[in-house]
């Protein structure tokens, strides 16, 4: 099946159907009587295939990747835990997923109670005051709390303050969202422990600093133990502290970000509760504050009086940047994981997933550089093969890992050491898989000695090999009419 | 024990073993004292499977399931079971971003065939894979058009919904970028206004279509005036009903953008949706997102990957065109399977079938004497009337009946005073339309 080599569109054949729709009931009315200058006058390129095309199409594709229930998927920083089916079952009630978000507040009670309480875990986790769920995912949680930094520095006349001092560790999106937010990133250099240089951060520090973003655990996996007088000397310096929670899975259990001095942050549902990737997406990313700050928490906001859920737009609010709720069923899913675990399994989050990862950085670390010593958190980063004999790369052990079965852990991120190879295994895996994880870890190790070559090639068990992206960046096919172009014109 | 923990004691005393220590609180020693939390989350105890059903059916019974007979950018389209049954998958829900191409083909294989489909309904030659929503994408269609035309504004039609009103201006503000907006005349965006607010620092010009009242609006002239003046001509269309409206290329639109819940997604109390964005390939390199091109891998096999990545945040960092990371990539694959089932015909078929219903409650609604159309313009599924008919009058009939219609449009603000929003999509029978004006005649 993994031979399988079609596009949906060479299964058409005109004419064939998928759909069954409703027979015709009001025949004096047609869109043909539309105005023709309003209406499409070039054909559309879709597909005319059966349902069972469909069904046969999208399965065997779909036997190409690999999820979590695949195998081990130990994908640094993006938390890749099992994603339990009884969100699945909740999500898929009726009763929640065909409500329309402007009907009366009266008559979604329940979605309305589900996003409010969900509100209230996520603060009583992470020590913030409010949230708000309508982020849709972790950059865009991002740029929304750094409006709410922004807002609240212009609110009180501040307005010279708009630079975010960013660790030259931090993930993309961090320096991304500040530009979005209109202000300028200052980047500071780790130090040799991969965290954060104090006497660089003083350096920087001014009375034209917004504020902070520091992920902590840090994307090296390593906690910020300076995280105290860090948050002290940005406050005084008249900053706030922003928390990327991308990796607050480390924590359930043992610290809350709010009482480390965080001013402002976001959590991802899809890495911390447990909500599916997607291939990508929908995720979420609910945005949390201190007291201080929720009057600028964006619209729209859910609030109940007495028993009462309601929907409230607040004209101190940072404005909308969304359409609704957010991925309000990603919310859904989110709160039946945390109904799941309830508070005494929540609190064993964090320590199965350090204990995970510890249990790799000591069993890897006679083959792997490991760049910063002592004890990791949730994930742990190498900086490629001791051995630097060879010419085996971090690209060649993460592409040989998929012929074992394993997807790769994060390459080449974070920037700070050049093979990055960053492992988070989550506490949903057993000591057995990760014990598997290890020996073939290990076997790699000696295969780059004795055969690289085989490195080098991998992988080979795979739907496809390695492939050649300078040719899709050069030819810009985009679309199966561009495609349709590129093979008429090679003959 | 915790089922989605398999640590048992024994796993947990070898793994310390290995490690050297006694417990699993020594590896947290970095943390200082003064922060450690030490006590249990103020959250509820955990709930067993079938405890979670029950609270689950409890909550239910507080939420209203109506038939639904507004839309407002979101509508109630039908289903095909197909689609739950293919994106359950969990080959496709549980994996993430395809960074790993000979894992992945399956989700870089439907973001190629997503992006196929967007091209054609828009007539535009690159869709990026997806954006979170039909605002936010058309917020990030203006950053566009200013980093295009390297200039600072944007002109934004006073008929567009006003959730991406609202959105786009949060956007611009924070960017420090700045909007103007183009008035409206009898409920169309009016061409005249356009004509005067053009001018050396407008970047980009918004518009959409259908509008906010429902209204397929003329673009006759305006690309023409807006590439004159150097600008970007981005249309905001409901995505579905380019199966028959005039493509955004063939009204000269530089950008497309929108909204796809319309193909058959579930309401969802507003999300997960997904927003489209599609532009020439002259803009490609200021275009936010992810894009998937065809390759082939090193024994000639077709294959698909991310391409064009120096666009983006984990390359770029604060040079990116956005911050988007994760997307609404699973949304992507219900579009692809969506319009795979429905096929050029059944997405002519749908419009039609919505348009037909639409314009028989139309004719009905007039006939009842109770309701005006105030701007008598064309329209496909949704169409806006002036009623003197207290709007609370309505909703409370309405909701009685178990429906959601005629919704006020003032909840947007007071300049839709006295308005109300029907929409009516090929799932709504007649019955259900017959007893809807059959309520309404009977106001006072
Ligand atoms: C550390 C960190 N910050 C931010 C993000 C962005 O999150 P999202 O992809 O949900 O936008 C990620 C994940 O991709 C991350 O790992």
């Amino acid at each position: 099946m993994i031979n399988y080599n079609k596009l949906i569109f060479e299964l058409s054949n005109k004419d064939r159907i998928g759909y069954s729709l409703p027979k015709q009931r009001f025949t004096n009315y047609n869109i043909e009587n539309l105005d023709p200058s309003l209406s499409r006058q070039t054909e559309l390129l879709l597909p005319e295939v059966s349902e069972l095309d469909v069904l046969r199409h999208f399965t065997n594709i779909s036997n190409k990747n690999f999820g979590v229930e695949n195998g081990f998927y130990p994908l640094g920083s993006c938390t890749m835990k099992y994603n339990p089916k009884i969100n699945e079952e909740m999500a898929s009630n009726k009763a929640f997923r065909n409500l329309h978000p402007l009907q009366p507040a009266n008559t979604v009670q329940g979605a309305l109670e589900v996003y409010y309480n969900l509100q209230t875990y996520l603060s009583e986790i992470s020590g913030l005051k409010e949230f708000s769920l309508n982020p849709y995912a972790g950059a865009h949680g991002e740029l929304v709390g750094l409006m709410i930094i922004k807002a609240y520095h212009e609110d009180r006349g501040d307005f010279k303050r708009k630079k975010i001092i960013i660790p030259d560790s931090a993930h993309g999106t961090n320096p991304a969202s500040t530009v979005v937010c209109g202000m300028d990133v200052v980047e500071i250099e780790s130090n040799e422990f991969g965290r954060v240089d104090l006497e660089k951060l003083k350096a920087v520090l001014s009375d034209e600093i917004a504020g902070m973003m520091l992920t902590n655990p840090n994307t090296l996996g390593i906690f910020e133990n300076d995280i105290c007088e860090i948050t002290k000397l940005v406050h005084e310096a008249g900053g706030l502290m922003y928390y990327d929670g991308a990796n607050l899975n480390a924590l359930l259990g043992k610290v809350r970000p709010g009482d480390m001095g965080f001013d402002v942050m976001h959590i991802n549902l899809h890495k911390t509760f447990s909500t599916p990737h997607g291939g990508g997406g929908p995720g979420s990313g609910p945005v949390g504050v201190t007291e201080e700050l929720s009057k600028y928490l964006p619209n729209p906001r859910i609030k109940k009086l007495d028993d009462y859920y309601y929907v409230e737009n607040s004209g101190e609010a940072l404005g909308q940047i969304s359409s609704y709720f957010g991925n309000y069923m990603v919310s859904l899913r989110a709160y039946t994981y945390i109904r799941t675990l309830g508070k005494e399994n929540l609190r064993l989050v964090g320590p199965y997933a350090t204990l995970n990862a510890n249990y790799i950085s000591k069993a890897l670390k006679p083959a792997y550089e490991l760049p910063i010593q002592g004890y990791c958190m949730h994930e742990v980063v190498f900086n490629g093969l001791i051995n630097k004999d060879t010419d085996v790369r971090t690209l060649d052990i993460a592409k040989r890992l998929l012929d074992f079965g394993m997807h790769a852990p994060t390459i080449y991120f974070p920037l700070l050491f050049p093979q990055a190879i960053m492992i988070e295994p989550t506490e949903t895996e057993s000591k057995e898989t990760i014990d598997d994880f290890i020996n073939v870890m290990h076997k790699i190790a000696i295969e780059a000695k004795e055969e690289p070559e085989k490195l080098k090639q991998a992988p080979t068990k795979t739907p496809i090999r390695r492939t050649d992206e300078v040719f899709a960046a050069k030819m810009m096919i985009f679309s199966y009419k561009d495609y349709l172009e590129y093979i008429n014109n090679r003959g | 024990m915790f089922k989605y923990f398999p640590h048992t004691k024994a796993d947990i005393d070898s793994m310390l073993k290995a490690l050297n220590i006694s417990s699993i609180d020594e590896l947290f020693k970095d943390i200082p004292e003064s922060v450690i939390f030490n006590s249990d989350y103020d959250v509820p105890s955990f709930m067993s499977e079938s405890e979670l059903r029950n609270h689950f059916a409890e909550l239910a019974k507080k939420n209203q399931e109506l038939t639904l007979f507004s839309g407002l950018g979101l509508y109630d389209h039908y289903q095909p079971a197909v689609i739950d049954a293919l994106t359950s998958r969990q080959e496709f829900m549980t994996s993430y971003t395809p960074y790993q191409p000979e894992i992945s083909q399956g989700t870089l294989q439907y973001i190629f065939e997503y992006q196929s489909m967007i091209q054609t309904l828009t007539g535009l030659e690159v869709s990026n894979a997806s954006m979170y929503d039909g605002s936010t994408a058309t917020a990030e269609a203006c950053f566009m058009a200013c980093a295009v035309a390297k200039r600072n504004k944007v002109l934004l039609s006073s008929t567009l919904n006003p959730n991406t009103i609202n959105v786009i201006k949060t956007y611009l503000k924070y960017k420090e970028l700045e909007w103007d907006f183009i008035e409206e005349k009898d409920g169309v965006i009016d061409i005249e206004d356009l004509k005067n607010k053009l001018d050396k620092d407008t970047a980009g010009v918004i518009v959409q279509k259908p509008n906010i009242y429902g209204i397929i609006e003329d673009y006759s002239g305006f690309s023409e005036l807006i590439k004159a003046n150097k600008s970007l001509f981005v249309i905001n269309a409901d995505i579905s009903t380019l199966g028959v409206l005039k493509s955004p290329k063939e009204d000269g639109a530089d950008i497309a953008c929108g909204e796809c819940q319309s193909l058959g997604m579930p309401v969802a109390f507003g999300g997960p949706t997904l927003g489209y964005l599609a532009t020439e390939k002259t803009y490609v390199r200021k275009m936010p997102g992810r894009i998937c091109g065809y390759t082939h891998d090193l024994e000639g096999k077709r294959a698909f990957v991310l391409t064009l990545q120096a666009r983006e945040q984990h390359i770029r960092r604060s040079k990116a065109n956005s911050n988007i990371c994760s997307n609404q990539s699973l949304m992507a694959l219900f579009v692809t399977i969506y319009l795979s089932l429905m096929g050029k015909n059944g997405l002519k078929e749908v419009n039609n079938l919505s348009y037909q219903g639409a314009h028989y409650l139309y004719d009905k609604l007039i006939a009842t004497g109770k309701f005006k159309d105030p701007f008598q313009k064309p329209f496909l599924k949704e169409f806006t009337l002036q009623t003197t008919l207290p709007k609370e009058t309505i909703q409370t009939a309405l909701l009685e009946n178990g429906i959601f219609g005629g919704l006020g449009l003032d909840v947007f603000g007071d300049k839709y005073e006295g308005l109300v929003n029907f929409s009516v999509t090929e799932k709504r029978t007649k019955s259900e339309i017959d007893k809807l004006i059959s309520i309404l005649e009977g106001l006072s």
